[in-house]
Formats: C-alpha cells, sequence, structure tokens
C-alpha cells in the first residue's frame, strides 16, 4: 500500500460496522459454518496473517458455543508466496505459518478478514498446497468488497460492500486493535497516486 | 467510533526497514538491522521443517554463486538456501574456471554483469573484493567471506543459534578462542555481538593475535581459563593447520592442544549452561577435544542448520529491497 512517494493518506469515508453489529456477523458466519454437517468433524480453521487470525479465533469461539466441538486453528502467513515481492517494499516481514496437524483429508477454511483482488487468497491456496491435499478448502471473509482480479470467490461471508477501487476497508479487531468494527477510507485528495 | 481516532495502529515500516541491495559486512550494520535479519531467519527456519520444504519466493532470480577460495559447508549452504527459495543458482570455483585463467576482476565482473545475475555470493582471499564488485555491478552483493576481513553471514547464524538458546545476546560473556588474528569469522562475529551488548572476550597464542585488539572493543586473554570463565558463549576458531605449514604460529598441535584445546575439564570453568560453538571445519585434538565437540553442550551442528534459515533471509530481504528500489 505504499509507493515511491510515501504512503497515501486515507480518511474515513463511511462506516460500516460497530463493534455489535461485527459480533453479530461473526456469529452467523460461524452458524453457516456449522450446517456443513458433513464437514465439522474434518474441518481445520486456518487464518490469513494478519486480520485473518482473530476472525479464525473468534469463529472457532463461537463455532465451541454452539456445538461443543473446538475446532483446530492455524495460521497462514502468505508473504513467501506473493506474486508482486518486486513491486511491495520497503519490507515485507515474514512471519511464521503454523497448521496445527497435517491437512491431508482435512476441510480448511481460510479466514480472512476481507476479500478485495483474490490474490491474498491465491497466494494462500498455493502455500496450503505445499503442505498437503486438504479434502476441501472453503473460503471465510468478514467483508467482501468486490474487484476481484482472480476467479475466486467466498464460501462464507459477513457483508459484501461496494466500494470505489481506490478506497480502502479496514477491519479492526478488539485485542490487536482499538476496538471491534469496519469502515471504508478514501484516499485524501491531491494525494492520489 | 470516533471519525479521527484510527481504528487500528499504522505500524511504523521505518525502524525496521530493509533498504540494503547488499550485505558487504556486520560493520555497517545498525543493530535493528540485525534484529531484522534474525527475526525473519526465524520464519525461514519453520519453512526447513515444513513437508516440502521449499517456498517460490525467488522463483525467476537469478543467484551467482562465486567462491574464488575452496569452501563446502558456505557454498552449499548459500546453495540450499538458494534452492528452498526457488531461484536458479550457478557456481564458479576458483579452480578450473576462467576465475582461474589470469582473468583480472574488474573483466570478470564485466562478464558477471553480462549474464544480469539478480545477486552474487562470492568469497575471496582478498578483502574488499566484494565491495569492489558493489560498486561495478548492478546486481545484489553479499560476502560470502573476503581475506580475514569479514564473513557476515556467519556471525549473522552464530547469533542466531546463541539468541535461541539464550533468549537473547545482550550482557552475555562470550569467549572467541584460537586465531583471532587470521580469521574473518571473529572479525564479523566481534562486529555483531558488541553491537547487540554482549561482552566478548577474545584468547589465543600472542602469535595470533592483532595487535591493539582492544580498540575493537573486546578483552584479550592469553590463557583459555582466564577466557572461559564465567562465559554463556565458548565459540572455538578453527586452528588454519595450513598456515602452520608456511610459518610457525605455535611449536606442535599437542602443544596447542595443552595450551589453547577445550576439553571437558577446560570447559567447566565456563558457566554450567554455556554452549560450545565452531565455526567448521573443525580439528578434533588440535582446538577442540571430541568429548566436547559431540557432547550435550555442542551446538555445532544446530549453527550448520541454522546457516540456511539465515542465509534464506539475507536473500530474501536483499531481494526485496531491490524489487523496491526498481
Amino acid at each position: 500500500m505504499t509507493n515511491k512517494t510515501g504512503p497515501q493518506r486515507f480518511r474515513l469515508q463511511r462506516a460500516l460496522l460497530d463493534a455489535r453489529q461485527m459480533s453479530r456477523m461473526i456469529r452467523r458466519m460461524a452458524g453457516e459454518l456449522v450446517e456443513r454437517h458433513d464437514e465439522l468433524d474434518r474441518m481445520l480453521l486456518v487464518g490469513i496473517r494478519t486480520r485473518g487470525v482473530p476472525l479464525a479465533k473468534r469463529l472457532r469461539d463461537e463455532i465451541a458455543a454452539m456445538e461443543d466441538v473446538t475446532l483446530p486453528l492455524g495460521v497462514l502467513d502468505i508473504t513467501l508466496y506473493r506474486d508482486d515481492l518486486s513491486t511491495i517494499g520497503p519490507h515485507p516481514v515474514v512471519r511464521e505459518t503454523r497448521l496445527p496437524e497435517p491437512i491431508d483429508g482435512r476441510v480448511v477454511v481460510l479466514c480472512d478478514d476481507v476479500l478485495f483482488t483474490g490474490r491474498t487468497i491465491r497466494a494462500a491456496l498455493d502455500e496450503l498446497n505445499d503442505y498437503g491435499r486438504p479434502r476441501a478448502v472453503r473460503l471465510a471473509v468478514l467483508i467482501d468488497r468486490g474487484h476481484r482480479e482472480l476467479p475466486i470467490q467466498a464460501d462464507v461471508v459477513g457483508a459484501q460492500v461496494q466500494t470505489a477501487r481506490s478506497e480502502q476497508v479496514e477491519v479492526g479487531f478488539e485485542g490487536i486493535d482499538e476496538a471491534d468494527g469496519a469502515r471504508v477510507l478514501k484516499p485524501v485528495e491531491g494525494e492520489a497516486r | 467510533m470516533s471519525d479521527t481516532a484510527p481504528l487500528r495502529e499504522t505500524p511504523d515500516a521505518a525502524d525496521t526497514a530493509w533498504t540494503r541491495k547488499h550485505l558487504l559486512g556486520i560493520a555497517d550494520l545498525s543493530p535493528s538491522e540485525i534484529e531484522l535479519i534474525l527475526d525473519t531467519a526465524e520464519s525461514f527456519r519453520e519453512v526447513g521443517e515444513r513437508p516440502i520444504k521449499k517456498v517460490p519466493t525467488l522463483r525467476g532470480k537469478t543467484v551467482m554463486n562465486l567462491f574464488f577460495e575452496p569452501s563446502t559447508r558456505t557454498r552449499s549452504s548459500f546453495e540450499l538456501a538458494e534452492k528452498r527459495l526457488s531461484a536458479d543458482s550457478l557456481n564458479f570455483s576458483g579452480s578450473g574456471s576462467a576465475l582461474s585463467k589470469g582473468e583480472t576482476l574488474i573483466d570478470t565482473a564485466r562478464n558477471l554483469e553480462a549474464m544480469a545475475p539478480d545477486l552474487v555470493v562470492i568469497r575471496h582471499q582478498h578483502p574488499g573484493v566484494p565491495h569492489l564488485l558493489a560498486e561495478r555491478i548492478d546486481a545484489g552483493i553479499i560476502n560470502a567471506g573476503d581475506g580475514a576481513h569479514e564473513h557476515p553471514t556467519q556471525a549473522l547464524l552464530d547469533a542466531f543459534t546463541i539468541r535461541q538458546h539464550k533468549g537473547g545476546l545482550e550482557g552475555l560473556e562470550v569467549a572467541i578462542v584460537g586465531d583471532i588474528e587470521h580469521s574473518r569469522v571473529v572479525r564479523s562475529n566481534i562486529h555483531l555481538l558488541t553491537k547487540m551488548g554482549a561482552r566478548v572476550t577474545v584468547a589465543g597464542l600472542r602469535t595470533m593475535m592483532p595487535v591493539e585488539v582492544e580498540k575493537m572493543g573486546v578483552r584479550a586473554a592469553y590463557d583459555l581459563g582466564e577466557a572461559t570463565r564465567g562465559a554463556d558463549v565458548v565459540m572455538m576458531l578453527r586452528v588454519q593447520l595450513e598456515r602452520q605449514a608456511g610459518g610457525s604460529l605455535f611449536p606442535s598441535v599437542r602443544e596447542y592442544f595443552r595450551l589453547f584445546g577445550l576439553s571437558p575439564e577446560r570447559l567447566k570453568r565456563a558457566k554450567e549452561d554455556a554452549i560450545v560453538m565452531h565455526p567448521g571445519p573443525m580439528n578434533r585434538g588440535t582446538e577442540i577435544s571430541s568429548l566436547v565437540a559431540d557432547g550435550t553442550r555442542s551446538v555445532i551442528l544446530e549453527q550448520v542448520a541454522n546457516g540456511v534459515a539465515v542465509r534464506m533471509a539475507v536473500l530474501y530481504l536483499l531481494m526485496a529491497a531491490r524489487g523496491a528500489a526498481v
């Protein structure tokens, strides 16, 4: 999200979700995962760093409250699988990927906060492929903001949001951020790239 | 949610940014850059534990390994790091190539340039050659040892190994024993360890000790016991027996072992949980006894394994910085 002239600054365009709405939304998403009865017992939740991780945790907790089953949780860092190493910068920090158990034969639910171009998910699929052969991979995202560049779609979606390409969708999670919530930011004019 | 308060903190990238195109020595690096390499290496270590120990990060990039001096360990370690990052690597070694056929270094550089590598890993018997190359060609340069000057990736992997065992580097007592004068490993290690707040004591025969070594911020000792007393880390250096053939730095191998060889009894002076390191290749019975080398406190083989992760981190950071500058 940076370029040579320094990071683009953004300001609030509109609020999308407050903490209560977001909690309800995550509960509904957990419900939709639970409805996949035939898959639940072999499900593995995998959060994509950074904010797919708290989403995966919250989904696990909600599912545990509904079904008395605690799904295993993994963390995926897709930095090494990105297709834009030459254009990002200044330094994409590499963090660990941790999958709690082999994924062969499991149903992996990839979790991320925002679905945008689909490139992150493409990278995540490539990475999963190097770990084994899941029976199926599902995708759960809190916000689908459109503008796909690859044929990728989510199985469980919190909200579909219309955005302009230049805008940013920011999701916060209590614990690592100020509060739960989501909003749309737009570039500060005169600084557009 | 207020309109003005940020919902989430924007991480301040500035203080951990990696912008260097080359890794020529530890002397130029800041503590935060060193920290960043070690943290990045931590993540790459995990790649080595995966079922498929390969990531596509440097796919389509060319890395040239240019070794004017023989090397097995360092070259293989770089090669493995390159392969695990999916880079295409090319090896040139000193003997049997143009490198030994009288071509000048500048001509070699021009020829390399024509092959357009993205990164060049170079080892050379003369100090400063990597720096010269860095000025002449467009590729990123990694110094894999230049004369008795620096060997930065060795110092980084040593630091990485120490950090794994001791949690950090600050405040540690590190003894480095052997031929201090002729060792690039020592020089890089001294720079790194002192920058990160460790206290370093170097020890060896007077014939192996550079004059005014204290100016590098270390303590000099001429007795093994004195150097290792209370040490958290004991780093033994290889006695370069090939050097011994020409001049004579010490009377005999037996004499050397008696004075500076690390035996289990000698190790008792160090802290109870002290670790023993050696950059390899080691001469058993010269600078280290087999009981110590194969003992529970030896981390020598871990150093080798960590070398791959550290070199992956360096290759990755240099390539990412290169991309950002384009």
